[in-house]
C-alpha cells in the first residue's frame, strides 16, 4: 500500500531530512512512526501525500508511483488518503459540520449523502451532538477528533496522522489512538507519527524509528503487515 | 458504532460518487460558488462598497461622456446634410431669368433642390432676421444680391462633390459666386471625431483601471483565505474548485459595479435633461438628452462582467498555485 525505496529528501539549504529511507506497508497494516523532533517524521508523512516530493529515490502509494504523478492529478491522489495534523486545520468561518462536509463537498456528492456521511464519522469520534457548533467553542481534543471525522468522512484507504495527540494529556490520546485502531481494524492502513513512546509501545503495532533522517532497524527494509482481524 | 464500521468496509471499493451524481454536483458546486461568493459581498457590506464605487465610477466616467459625445453628434446631425450652396447672381439678371436658372440648377444630377431668392426676398428676409432693418433704411438702394440657394442630392453630400458641384455652378451663366456652407461643419465634426478618441482613450484607461481593482480586491481575499485554500487542497480539491468562488466573486463586482455606473448615469442624465431642453428651447428646437437604451446599458453590464471575471482570472492565476499545503 506504501512503499518507500531509497528515498532521500534534501531542501533547498542543503540539509538532508531524510537519508535512504526504505519500509513498506501492506494494504490494511498499521504502524507507528517515533523519533526526536526533527528526525525527519513529517518530512516521511508529507513525501507520502505529496505534500512534498522527494529528491531521489521511489514512493508508491495506493498502487501509484508518486515520482512522475503530474500536479493536475495531484488532487485525484489525496482523496484516497485522510490526513490529520497535530494543529487538526479545522476551518474556523463554519461550523462543524461543515468542516467535515469538505472532503464530500469536493467529491461532488449530494446534499443527502453529504449529511448521512457527515452524521456517520461525528457519530464515530462522539461528536454528533456538536455539529452546529463552531470550532473555536470545542476543547482541543474534540477539535482534533473533528479533524480525524474529516479525515476519515470519503473514506479514504490511507490514513495519515501526524503527532495527532501532541496537544493532549494522556486520556485523551489514549482515546485518540483507540479511534484509529478501529479505522485501521476495518481495514484502513494507517500510519502514525508520534513521539508518545509511552502510549504507542502498549498497543502491540510494529513502530518504524527515525533518527537523523535514516529509519533505524538496519537489515531488511521494515515491513509493516496487517495483522489478521480478530 | 456498527453501523459506521460496516459503512467503512464498503467504502473501501470505491471513494467517488457515480458519475451521474457527480456531474449533478458539479452544477450544484456553481450555484453553491455563486451563491457563496455573493454571501461574501454581503458579509463585508463597509469593503464591498468601496470596491464597488471606485468600479462604478471608473465604469460611469466614460460612459457618461460617450453618451455626452452621441448626443452632441445627433444634435449636430441636421446640420451637416443640411449642406447647402449659396449661388449667387449678377444683378443684371431679371427674376424671370433667375426662376429659369433656378429650375436650370434643379434639373442638374448632382441637385436636391433649389430655391431662387431674388434681391427684395433677400432684403425683406435680412430685415426680419438680422435686426439691422433700420441700418437698412438709411441705404437708398438695396445692397443684397439675388441668389439660389441649392440643396445636394443625398448622395452627392460629401465634401469633394459639394465642391465640384459648386465650380460647376460658378460655369452657369450670370452666377457670379458659389459660396458652400460646410466649412463649420466639417471643423466640428472634426472637434467631434478628436473628442471621440479621446474618450475612447480615457475608457481603455479607465477598464484597465477596473480590471486591476478587481484583481487586487480578490488577491486580497485569496490572500485572506489562504488557510482555507490549504485545506481544501490537502483534501483533494482540484484548483477549478478552489478557483470558482473567486471567480464568481468577481463576477460579481463587476455585475453590481456595472449596476452602480448605469444608476450614475441615469441620475446624471436627469439632473442634466432639465437645463439642456431649456438649452435647446433658446434655438427654437426641441431636443432632450438621450440615455444609453436597452442595448447600451446591457452592452455596459456585459463589458463590466468581463472585466469582473476578467480581473479575478488574472489574479487567482497568479496566486493559488503559489499556495500550497505545507
Amino acid at each position: 500500500m506504501i512503499q518507500l525505496q531509497n528515498v532521500v529528501k534534501r531542501y533547498p539549504g542543503g540539509q538532508e531530512a531524510l537519508s535512504q529511507v526504505s519500509l513498506r506497508m501492506d494494504e490494511g497494516a498499521m504502524a507507528f512512526l517515533t523519533g526526536h523532533s526533527g528526525a525527519g517524521k513529517s518530512t516521511l508523512l508529507k513525501l507520502i501525500a505529496l505534500i512534498e516530493r522527494p529528491t531521489r529515490g521511489q514512493i508508491t502509494v495506493n498502487g501509484q508511483l508518486l515520482n512522475r504523478l503530474p500536479k493536475r492529478k495531484v488532487p485525484y491522489f489525496r482523496r484516497g488518503i485522510g490526513i490529520i495534523f497535530q494543529d487538526h486545520h479545522l476551518l474556523h468561518d463554519r461550523t462543524v459540520f461543515d468542516n467535515v462536509a469538505l472532503p464530500l463537498v469536493i467529491l461532488g456528492y449530494r446534499q443527502a449523502e453529504i449529511a448521512r456521511r457527515v452524521r456517520a464519522a461525528l457519530d464515530k469520534v462522539g461528536l454528533l451532538h456538536k455539529e452546529r457548533a463552531q470550532p473555536v467553542t470545542l476543547s482541543s481534543g474534540e477539535q482534533q477528533r473533528v479533524g480525524i471525522a474529516r479525515a476519515v468522512v470519503h473514506k479514504p484507504a490511507i490514513l495519515l496522522a501526524d503527532e495527532p495527540t501532541g496537544n493532549l494529556d494522556p486520556d485523551l490520546s489514549r482515546e485518540i489512538m483507540n479511534l484509529f485502531m478501529q479505522f485501521n481494524q476495518v481495514g484502513v492502513t494507517t500510519l502514525i507519527a508520534s513521539h508518545d513512546l509511552e502510549l504507542i509501545s502498549t498497543l502491540r503495532k510494529p513502530i518504524l524509528r527515525l533518527e537523523a533522517g535514516k529509519l533505524l532497524d538496519t537489515g531488511a527494509p521494515p515491513v509493516a503487515q496487517a495483522e489478521a482481524p480478530a | 458504532m456498527k453501523g459506521a464500521v460496516r459503512t467503512h468496509r464498503r467504502a473501501r471499493t470505491g471513494g467517488a460518487p457515480p458519475i451521474h451524481t457527480r456531474f449533478q454536483a458539479w452544477g450544484v458546486n456553481h450555484v453553491q460558488a455563486l451563491v457563496f461568493s455573493l454571501g461574501r459581498l454581503y458579509r463585508n457590506p463597509f469593503a464591498a462598497a468601496l470596491t464597488l464605487t471606485v468600479i462604478a465610477i471608473a465604469l460611469a466616467l466614460p460612459s457618461g461622456l460617450w453618451l455626452a459625445l452621441k448626443n452632441l453628434q445627433a444634435a449636430s446631425s441636421g446640420w451637416d446634410h443640411g449642406a447647402q450652396l449659396s449661388v449667387f447672381v449678377d444683378d443684371a439678371v431679371s427674376d424671370g431669368d433667375l426662376q429659369s436658372l433656378a429650375e436650370r440648377i434643379t434639373g442638374m444630377a448632382a441637385v436636391d433642390s433649389a430655391r431662387p431668392v431674388t434681391r427684395e426676398d433677400a432684403l425683406a428676409e435680412f430685415r426680419a432676421l438680422s435686426g439691422f432693418g433700420e441700418a437698412l433704411d438709411l441705404l437708398d438702394h438695396n445692397p443684397l444680391p439675388a441668389l439660389v440657394l441649392v440643396t445636394p442630392a443625398p448622395d452627392h453630400q460629401g465634401p469633394e462633390q459639394v465642391r465640384s458641384l459648386a465650380s460647376e455652378l460658378e460655369a452657369l451663366e450670370g452666377v457670379t459666386q458659389a459660396q458652400v456652407d460646410l466649412q463649420w461643419v466639417q471643423r466640428l465634426q472634426a472637434i467631434l471625431e478628436m473628442t471621440r478618441r479621446g474618450v475612447a482613450l480615457v475608457a481603455v484607461l479607465l477598464a484597465l483601471g477596473v480590471l486591476l481593482v478587481v484583481g487586487n480586491t480578490i488577491r486580497l481575499d485569496i490572500l485572506n483565505r489562504r488557510r482555507e485554500i490549504e485545506v481544501a487542497k490537502l483534501v483533494g480539491a482540484t484548483n477549478g474548485f478552489i478557483r470558482r468562488p473567486f471567480l464568481y466573486g468577481g463576477l460579481w463586482l463587476g455585475l453590481f459595479g456595472g449596476l452602480l455606473a448605469l444608476i450614475i448615469v441615469g441620475v446624471g442624465l436627469v439632473l442634466l435633461n432639465g437645463p439642456v431642453q431649456q438649452l435647446a428651447a433658446l434655438y427654437g428646437s426641441d431636443f432632450r438628452l438621450e440615455g444609453p437604451g436597452f442595448r447600451g446599458a446591457l452592452g455596459l453590464l456585459g463589458l463590466a462582467v468581463a472585466l469582473g471575471l476578467g480581473g479575478s482570472w488574472i489574479a487567482v492565476g497568479r496566486h493559488l498555485r503559489d499556495i500550497e499545503p505545507q
